[in-house]
């Protein structure tokens, strides 16, 4: 029996309403975002009255003297300075915490291109943040091999972990590429792994102290798996 | 089995510049820069080694489809390694980079290539730093810079952090990511070889490709070529990972039985498990059953059953997970992976994401399986770059072979959730073959 023809067994549908009507949503079931609409749209509303922001001017936009020279250098290692753009960001990011306006501005003064480019390649990739974050951050690998070992348990508990302490950032990532290790975590990039839920506590700790995390558990120290690659 | 790559990877400090010329590093490149460029590009060729990264591709004929010429060239290594399952470059980075720097200058010698990017993961911070510091070395003992080793030959190796985008890792996504843009892959052709870098002849390998370079030439392309099966040359680093007992990093000559690999070397499946499926090249392959252990592990091998070697990371998962979880993880990573740039792709990760949350929240039917095997074929080149391929390959081998465990759990939710018996939905006729979807309301 096919679906078609049961569908037509079942009364025509009420008339479309008049135009007026089609303002309000007829379907309250439906849930809907603010602007009335199903798909959730931008985060930030846009102001379209604004002119597009222009190069800024570097005598009117002061820039830390170490981040200019990172980025200057970045800029002198390739034949076209847009190449910098990733160097460059990395290197705001490193200076205010994370890719801000400002920050965003100043490294368009020094490349000499528009905050716009930089605000769409800082949007793109994952370990740039348009927000503001803590100090730390701490990433938990929760792609396939690591999730298969525990890695949302372990997300959990170092979301746990570091709820009080607003300068530990903790974000859910995908494969880091340490799947030796799994569940692992990347530490403000110290790879330590195999972890337990119970060592959430102790990175927090860690951290907080500024010591080394988890120093028995890292990437660095730890022997080739094969057992024939290894020997002096 | 002697290893090649990992050749007694562990000793300490072979990533410095003296333990490892005291093993005869940067003899290659002498050797090298004594032949003719044909000839090292007819050893690379003799040799038979294909790519390593996932395609799979033979390196001596990238090497030999760059023009000739007076013209800018480069050679990008591709470091983002960042396919799920894979971890062999960051071992091989962090323990032998000057390795990967020897191939590079043999490679760029042999591709008349005279400057070079190393483009690496930002997440790999530790092994940056290391190839930082190898490269500074290199340049100061005079194998990087200007008239290598007194030789006409120059070369400049500039390393390049990312910043975490599995994208980047495909190599047109890679090059407009290295030219400072958001990377997206580009239409090809023309191919890197032709119009790659800044709209330059660009060759592009990655880091164990590149690392075996010197050791092709050290040995001689024939002599490499007998180790591995004929159409898979070699050894091969593989990363195994998942529900196994020794997790790690192995090397292996191409062709033994993929069972070794799993039950001999990384100590097989956890204490009263049993293998239900394995990745054998990466979460983007196809999945395969315990019944296909037995294959040999080369390229051809794998593509004949119907999957594919790719980065060569197998992913072992155990009778304790569902098949939905495993492809719940995949799809997510690769609708947050996807570029955005190609519609079917786009649209194609996000609506299997809501399909498999339909399954799991008893909303679905077994059409849903249809519904989302046909989304998957859509996929399938119809894009610029292979992204959404990665997701549906796996994905709709995963239906093809689990179907029987999709639909119980299908069932099972509904059961749950109180959505009413499948046998009701299938009298309506909604599960009949020619049905279209359901209207969504």
């Amino acid at each position: 029996m096919s679906p078609f023809r049961s569908r037509a067994a079942t009364p025509a549908p009420p008339p479309a309403p008049e135009p007026s009507d089609w303002d309000t949503p007829q379907l309250p079931s439906v849930p809907r975002y603010e602007h009335g609409s199903r798909v959730p749209g931008w985060d930030d509303a846009v102001d379209l009255t604004k002119d597009p922001a222009v190069i800024p001017d570097p005598a009117s936009t002061p820039v830390p003297e170490g981040m200019r020279k990172t980025i200057e250098a970045a800029m002198a290692r390739y034949p076209d300075r847009h190449s910098a753009s990733i160097p460059a960001l990395h290197a705001a990011q490193a200076e205010h915490g994370w890719c801000s306006p400002e920050a965003i501005d100043q490294v368009a003064a020094v490349m000499q291109v528009t905050p716009a480019y930089l605000t769409s390649v800082a949007t793109f990739y994952d370990m740039l943040v348009t927000h503001p974050k803590g100090r730390h951050d701490v990433f938990v690998c929760t792609n396939i091999s690591c999730s298969l070992r525990g890695a949302d348990e372990l997300y959990e508990a170092m979301n746990v972990a570091a709820e009080d302490d607003p300068e530990i950032t903790v974000r859910s990532f995908e494969c880091l590429g340490a799947c030796d290790l799994a569940p692992m975590a990347s530490v403000n990039g110290e790879y330590v792994g195999p972890l337990e839920p119970a060592d959430a506590k102790r990175i927090v700790e860690d951290l907080q102290a500024g010591r080394p995390v988890l120093e028995a558990k890292q990437l660095r120290k730890r022997p080739s798996a094969d057992p024939e690659a290894r020997g002096a | 089995m002697k290893k090649i790559l990992f050749d007694r990877i562990d000793e300490p400090g072979l990533n410095t510049l003296s333990v490892y010329e005291r093993r005869g590093g940067y003899d290659a490149l002498r050797k090298a820069l004594g032949m003719d460029r044909e000839q090292v590009v007819e050893e690379l060729l003799t040799s038979g080694i294909r790519g390593r990264g996932g395609a799979g591709f033979q390196m001596g004929k990238k090497v030999s489809f760059l023009p000739k010429g007076d013209m800018d060239k480069f050679l990008v290594c591709n470091a983002d390694e960042s396919e799920p399952g894979t971890f062999k470059d960051r071992e091989l980075m962090q323990k032998s980079p000057h390795m990967l720097i020897e191939g590079i200058i043999i490679a760029a010698y042999a591709g008349g290539i005279d400057h070079s990017f190393i483009y690496i993961r930002g997440e790999y911070e530790y092994q940056a730093d290391i190839l930082d510091a190898a490269i500074e070395e290199a340049r100061a003992a005079g194998y990087i810079g200007e008239r290598i080793l007194d030789s006409d030959f120059s070369l400049s190796v500039v390393l390049h952090r990312g910043a975490g985008a599995y994208i980047c890792g495909e190599e047109t996504g890679l090059l407009d990511s290295l030219e400072g843009k958001r990377g997206n892959p580009r239409l090809k052709p023309p191919f890197p070889a032709v119009e790659g870098l800044y709209d330059s002849p660009t060759l592009i390998n990655n880091v164990e490709t590149l690392s075996t370079v010197p050791h092709i030439i050290r040995m001689g392309g024939a002599e490499y070529a007998k180790i591995g099966t004929e159409t898979s040359t070699g050894t091969k680093l593989l990363s195994v990972s998942g529900d196994v007992k020794r997790p790690g990093n192995y090397e292996i000559e191409l062709g033994i039985p993929s069972r070794q690999i799993i039950y001999e070397l990384a100590g097989g499946p956890l204490d009263g498990r049993q293998i239900k499926l394995w990745f054998p090249g990466g979460s983007s392959a196809p999945v395969l059953t315990a019944d296909d252990l037995d294959i040999p592990y080369d390229f051809d091998s794998l593509a004949k059953a119907g999957s594919m070697l790719g980065s060569g990371a197998i992913i072992v998962v155990d009778d304790s997970h569902s098949v939905l979880e495993v492809a719940m993880k995949l799809a997510k990573f690769y609708a947050h992976e996807s570029c955005g740039k190609c519609v079917p792709c786009r649209e194609g990760t996000n609506w299997t994401v809501k399909m498999l949350e339909r399954i799991d929240s008893g909303e679905a039917t077994p059409m849903d399986l249809e519904i989302m095997s046909s989304v998957q074929e859509q996929i399938i080149g119809n894009c610029l770059c292979v992204l959404g391929d990665a997701m549906a390959m796996p994905i709709g081998s995963m239906i093809d072979k689990y179907r029987p465990e999709l639909e119980a759990h299908i069932e099972a939710a509904r059961e749950r959730a109180g959505s009413g018996a499948l046998a009701d939905v299938v009298a309506l006729g909604v599960a009949d073959e020619h049905a279209g979807p359901m209207p969504v309301h």
